[in-house]
């Protein structure tokens, strides 16, 4: 039995339910604002620089030329496809820049690795196909500039014996891996080449991010790694800079048989 | 002139005869030294290459005196400061630093380094071919086992003195060798770890092993190797050397140059040329370049690591020996996986080659004095256990450096441990074969030459129609006009037709214009006759002839 005066009155007063249902609505919109701005304020920006002006006719041009060359392995949305390619979203211009740049891609064929050979993108597209994946997702970027820093050649060479000479040498002469896949050797890379390496970790060799290795950092070690190509290395021949393997070898090849060559012709002689 | 004192006979002579005659009264060393100095050294070219590790020794013991006097071997670590850019203010040890400084700065340090470590490289390579030379020709057997011991204690001496040579400039590269040995000393079962704390006084690297090193390396090690060269040389001259059988060598006499002066000449242009030959490949040829490998550091290795190849048959085994590791024996222990290649293997294998006189002895129940070598075809089982062992050495050599092949030669590095591990056995076993085969096959060879003659290459047409080719006997025919057989000697018999003097001077030869190897000295072979030599034994009359020595004497010494 209902009375009068409980008959349904929605008047919102305060106090009442629908008006603490009303006020705390606007306080969770108010907060969820105050957490948006905070976010956008507080979120770190991108660790690469944005390009500033990427000409949309390099894009196209470079979705051009990967309609052409790239989509059979890496598939039409850079997606990557099974057991060809992998996808290539968020791989960034610098990854793109030193495959292509290194003759890597395009493939010549599905292999545990792929060799360096020349370059079959001129330079041009190689920016342009840069463009193109950088637009797609975004990704590291080899910075301008100067990109080796000969003053800091000792600490270069103390990063690159920590860092790197496990898989490439102590010279730089590379080494082999598991399963037919090697560390190439550094003679022909270039600052920009080992720079986008360092940043993208290509085929099995790990990213050094630049919390890992900091910009300064990379360029000491590029100008290790190419002062030893430039420098004069005192001694002689390096014998492939492989040392006591070939040094071994030599000894055998020459200086054995330079002397048993003489025993045999004393010995002609007696 | 009292009657007490003895006529002084009046001096006469040169001044030097006079000084020998005051020598020879005083101290009576000239029958000894005559004796000494007459005798005689057959000259075979393959008796040298002893020689040539003795030399290289001589090199290295000199250049090793030079570089002493700027090592400091001391693990203290200190910052580079000197003119190489690339390690300047590097933290190091300062025996890293000194090895930059020999190299950098010292007036002719980095040639001297380097002809120290091809002296060493030379050193171990020609013990090596001067002991395969010894084991294929047998000169290991009675009476000089002892001296073939020696010689294998001389082989293990070098190979410790050069692994601690190389570990001296404490590089990234000899580091990761001497972390190598840290760990073979600590797999060996229940006394691993204490040995591996006696010889670095604790945990690896320490701060004591490059002086522990520096102290064995050049003050110990070099005198026992001296010592025990000492010992194989005097060995040498008082069993007397061993010689091939030929027209007038036995077993009872030795034929060759005497000591002085051909074969004392013969020594020191030897030492001369082997003392350039190293300094030219120093001067060509890097080697050990440790300014580009950089200080030891245990929390860095670099790829490609080997250690020099006289270690490497070891790295190589280690390296394909599957990770097998007993665990749970005796409750709670194990074994680690590199103990079965590097302490068993190495153990076995060493113990293996120096018992093998004994070995031998006891298969062929052959206990008889040797003074003649054999040739390799004549013992076909030692010569294929050899060449079997020699394959297992080599393979194991290239496994040590099977990354490096992998890399070059664009093979997988896990195809390359497989192809060690089957080859390990496999290998072996088709040298085996192979090699008891051919030896088989060149024994057939010079009987038929013994028995039916020299192919002439003069095809004839017989009467009936048949071809036959005709041969040249070398010991005559009977009444029926067929050759009279010879008997095998051991020694050498010629296969063609020059050997014997019939290719006149038309010939081209290989090195020089015309092909005179067959050429006879018939001056020398009628010199020889007259000796009451020269009975014609089928081979040995025309091997012998083919060599006639100018200065050729004979020792009864047996």
């Amino acid at each position: 039995m209902r009375t009068p005066d409980e008959a349904p009155r929605r008047r919102i007063t305060r106090g009442s339910k629908s008006f603490r249902r009303l006020s705390g609505g606007l306080a969770l919109l108010l907060a969820l604002i105050t957490v948006g701005f905070a976010y956008a304020a507080l979120s770190p920006t991108p660790q690469t620089a944005q390009a500033a002006a990427v000409d949309p006719e390099m894009i196209a041009a470079g979705k051009n030329l990967y309609m052409n060359s790239c989509i059979t392995c890496h598939g039409a949305n850079l997606q990557g496809v099974q057991d060809h390619g992998p996808s290539l979203i968020g791989v960034g211009e610098a990854a793109a820049y030193f495959q292509l740049s290194t003759g890597r891609m395009p493939a010549a064929e599905n292999a545990a690795q792929m060799p360096r050979k020349p370059a079959f993108f001129t330079p041009e597209e190689i920016d342009q196909l840069g463009a193109f994946i950088q637009a797609n997702g975004g990704g590291p970027q080899v910075p301008e500039g100067q990109l080796r820093d000969d003053a800091e050649v000792a600490k270069g060479g103390e990063l690159y014996r920590l860092n790197c000479a496990s898989c490439h040498n102590f010279t730089g002469a590379g080494g082999a891996l598991s399963q037919g896949k090697y560390a190439p050797a550094l003679s022909e890379a270039t600052n920009s080449e080992i720079y986008a390496a360092m940043l993208t970790g290509p085929e099995n060799m790990p990213k050094f991010s630049d919390g890992q290795l900091t910009p300064d950092e990379k360029k000491a070690i590029i100008s290790f790694v190419q002062m030893n190509k430039e420098t004069i290395d005192p001694g002689g021949l390096p014998l492939g800079g492989f040392g006591p393997a070939p040094e071994g070898l030599i000894a055998f090849l020459v200086g054995m048989v330079a002397i048993v060559g003489v025993t045999l012709w004393m010995g002609s002689k007696a | 002139m009292s009657r007490l004192t003895t006529a002084t006979a009046k001096p006469g002579g040169s001044m030097a005869s006079k000084a020998l005659d005051g020598a020879d009264l005083r101290y009576h060393n000239a029958r000894p030294l005559r004796t000494q100095l007459n005798k005689v050294f057959p000259t075979h070219w393959s008796f040298m290459l002893g020689e040539a590790a003795l030399y290289s020794f001589l090199v290295l013991l000199l250049s090793g005196i030079y570089l002493t006097l700027f090592f400091d071997a001391s693990m203290g670590e200190t910052v580079y400061q000197g003119v190489f850019d690339k390690l300047r203010g590097v933290p190091m040890s300062r025996a890293f630093a000194s090895t930059l400084d020999i190299s950098f700065e010292v007036r002719g340090g980095l040639l001297i380094r380097q002809i120290h470590h091809w002296a060493a490289l030379l050193f171990l390579a020609s013990m090596m071919l001067h002991m395969m030379r010894v084991f294929f020709t047998g000169a290991f057997r009675k009476p000089r086992e002892a001296n073939w011991i020696l010689g294998v204690l001389l082989l293990v001496l070098g190979m410790a003195e050069g692994f601690m040579g190389y570990s001296l400039p404490d590089d990234l590269l000899s580091g990761t060798g001497l972390r190598a040995v840290s760990a073979f000393i600590l797999s060996i079962p229940v006394i691993g770890t204490w040995a591996h704390w006696a010889v670095f006084g604790g945990d690896y690297p320490g701060e004591l092993i490059i002086g522990r090193f520096y102290s064995l390396h050049i003050l110990l090690i070099p005198g026992l190797i001296l010592a025990v060269i000492g010992l194989h040389v005097a060995l040498v001259w008082f069993q007397k050397h061993t010689q091939f059988p030929g027209k007038r060598e036995t077993e009872e006499n030795v034929v060759g140059v005497r000591v002085l002066p051909t074969f004392a000449a013969k020594g020191g242009g030897f030492f001369a040329v082997v003392f350039g030959f190293i300094a030219i490949m120093a001067g060509v040829f890097q080697i050990n370049p440790v300014w580009n490998l950089g200080p030891y550091n245990s929390a860095q290795v670099s790829a490609g690591v080997q250690p020099d190849f006289y270690m490497g048959f070891l790295d190589g085994m280690v390296r394909v020996w599957p990770a097998w590791e007993p665990r749970n024996i005796f409750g709670h222990y194990m074994i680690p996986a590199v103990f079965f290649p590097a302490i068993v293997g190495a153990t076995v294998l060493m113990i293996l080659v120096g018992a093998y006189p004994w070995i031998e002895k006891k298969f062929t129940k052959d206990n008889a004095m040797h003074n003649l070598l054999q040739r390799p075809r004549d013992v076909p089982v030692r010569t294929a256990l050899g060449v079997a062992f020699l394959t297992f050495y080599v393979l194991n050599l290239i496994n040590g450096a099977n990354d490096i092949f992998a890399l070059k030669l664009d093979i997988s590095l896990n195809v390359m441990t497989w192809i060690g591990r089957i080859g390990s056995f496999v290998f072996p076993l088709i040298a085996y074969v192979v090699t008891y085969r051919l030896c088989l096959g060149l024994q057939h060879s010079d009987r038929a030459v013994l028995e039916h003659g020299i192919e002439t290459g003069i095809i004839k047409r017989l009467p009936n129609g048949a071809f036959i080719e005709v041969h040249q006997p070398l010991g005559g025919v009977d009444e029926h006009g067929h050759p009279i057989p010879l008997e095998y000697q051991g020694a050498p018999v010629p296969k063609r037709m020059n050997q014997l003097g019939y290719a006149g001077k038309a010939v081209v030869g290989v090195i020089k214009a015309r092909d005179d190897t067959g050429l006879i000295h018939h001056e020398a072979l009628d010199a020889a006759e007259e000796t009451g030599n020269g009975g014609t034994n089928g081979n040995g009359g025309t091997s012998g002839a083919l060599r006639p020595r100018d200065e050729a004497g004979t020792h009864s010494g047996h």
